[in-house]
């Protein structure tokens, strides 16, 4: 997957959470949680819908490697290299 | 012949807009089915039947503002003989129904067997013996088969994930005796649209309005005591981290699930927490309709309820406040959801503070809050150790019970969490 793959894919499971956020006022290495204002139900959310759509089991170990946007870009690059 | 109201979805709400018919003219439904979106200070909220039936007319127009007890359809009850067509077809909302509404008058003829349905979202078929005498039957007192041809049939969630995925209802054709399944939605395709585009959510004023209304009756008419308690999250931490660690994410748990659990079961020997305070008068409630306060993104709060937990494992339990917390984020709950709740929880999630201490949303008489968890000190064998911690708390109605029961109650929450997997 390119970095503009995973960042597009990022950006639209986010927007289905977050839709009053956008991606251009937010500090993409700032915690993920805080710039979308997300609680644990909707990071959930958001690890199914990305998990179900790379085919990735996305363990509850590696959230500390989901931590900010850029992170989970990395995380997704690496994933499904 | 029935008539169908607009509800009243709380003390506060005067009048509401219908914005969507969910079943067309003609279409069979049954108990428990929406029959239509209706907006109101706190949101498009789905409204349900309470009886088998069959759709005769819809009385009032979508976007038009009625008052609470305004009929907005006419339904005919299962088993009860439609009514011979009227001219002209508007039935005067003051025209008091032929048939009184209930009980239901006893039915001269047994309906007929109804082969049960494979697919169990789709309406049985009209019964042959609900259709009209053959001499009425002109085409405009057919309306089902006007409305296929206009307004595709199609079941409350397919009709949800029809407008998540931005797919135009009016665009389809389906075949004229095709109910539109969820299914079938999932077989067109994504066509996204920017959620934006068709998000309605109630006014920010009209929604602190509501929740104003509701809190200032709250603290004038309810005399509220307060209790907190320190409860250790250690064995609720490894429980969940050893479930989830091999489980899909649509299949994890979250705290929640079990928070929820725990207050159900320790509701069943502290039944003075649980049900309503009507007419000078405590009613305790059999089910734990636990409210669970969220968060709305535009603004505002809403405490919907996850219907019987006392009967549901945490697993159901989590599978159905997934499903609500997606259906509040898109502004869609049901009627039900709002009125039923016999008790709320409060909870702060991972981002909140050490406690909050609610205020109950009458007519219930508690509410439960829950801190967000944090390794704290605690004393253990004598020693002080870190500790994953959080921090409960219950308002309660002095008019219901005293601060030692709710202590008592409070602990049996706790000793619940000290072992989640009865949960």
């Amino acid at each position: 997957m390119t970095h503009e793959e995973a960042e597009a894919a990022i950006a639209e499971e986010l927007h289905a959470i977050a839709p009053e956020i956008a991606l251009e006022d937010i500090d993409r290495s700032g915690v993920l949680r805080e710039e979308f204002d997300i609680d644990s139900m909707d990071f959930l959310r958001l690890v199914t819908a990305l998990g179900e759509r790379f085919e990735l089991a996305m363990p509850e170990a590696d959230y500390p490697q989901m931590g900010s946007f850029d992170a989970l870009v990395g995380y997704l690059k690496q994933k499904t290299a | 012949m029935s008539q169908y109201l607009m509800p009243s979805l709380g003390s506060d709400m005067a009048a509401g807009t219908l914005v969507e018919q969910t079943i067309a003219p003609g279409e069979a439904f049954q108990r428990g089915d929406v029959i239509a979106a209706v907006e109101t200070q706190k949101g498009v909220i789905e409204v349900e039947v309470f009886e088998d039936g069959i759709l005769d007319q819809w009385l009032v127009e979508p976007g038009t503002e009625v008052p609470v007890g305004t009929p907005l359809a006419r339904l005919h009850q299962q088993g009860s003989k439609p009514e011979p067509p009227s001219n002209p077809p508007e039935l005067p909302p003051e025209t008091p129904p032929e048939i009184p509404p209930e009980p239901l008058p006893p039915d001269p003829s047994p309906p007929p067997e109804v082969p049960p349905e494979p697919e169990p979202e789709q309406p049985p078929d009209l019964p042959p013996e609900i259709q009209p005498p053959a001499d009425q039957l002109t085409p405009s007192h057919r309306p089902e088969r006007k409305v296929t041809a206009t307004r595709p049939r199609i079941t409350p969630a397919a009709r949800r994930l029809a407008s998540s995925r931005g797919i135009d209802l009016g665009a389809l054709s389906p075949p004229p005796d095709k109910v539109l399944t969820r299914h079938d939605i999932e077989n067109l395709g994504a066509v996204k649209t920017p959620p934006e585009d068709r998000r309605k959510p109630a006014p920010a004023a009209d929604m602190r309005a509501a929740i104003a209304a509701a809190m200032s009756r709250s603290k004038r008419e309810i005399p509220h005591y307060y209790l907190r308690h320190r409860v250790d999250l250690g064995a609720v931490d490894a429980f969940l981290a050893d479930l989830n660690a091999t489980r899909p994410p649509r299949e994890r748990m979250l705290p929640g699930a079990l928070f929820a659990r725990a207050i159900a079961l320790a509701l069943s020997k502290y039944p003075e927490f649980n049900g309503h305070y009507t007419e000078e008068q405590f009613h305790p409630s059999k089910a734990v309709n636990l409210g669970v306060a969220i968060h709305i993104r535009s603004g505002g709060l809403v405490a919907p309820a996850l219907f019987a937990i006392e009967t549901k494992s945490a697993a159901e339990v989590m599978t159905d406040l997934t499903d609500l917390v997606a259906r509040v984020r898109a502004g869609r709950f049901k009627a039900r959801e709002l009125t039923d709740a016999t008790i709320t929880l409060t909870s702060l999630g991972e981002r909140g503070v050490d406690e909050v201490i609610g205020v109950i949303y009458p007519p219930q008489v508690a509410i439960v809050g829950i801190g967000t968890p944090r390794p704290t000190p605690m004393v253990k064998d004598g020693a002080v150790v870190s500790q994953l911690a959080t921090t409960l708390t219950l308002a309660a109605d002095h008019r219901v019970s005293d601060g030692h029961r709710g202590a008592l109650f409070l602990r049996a929450v706790d000793s619940n969490l000290q072992e989640p997997e009865t949960l």
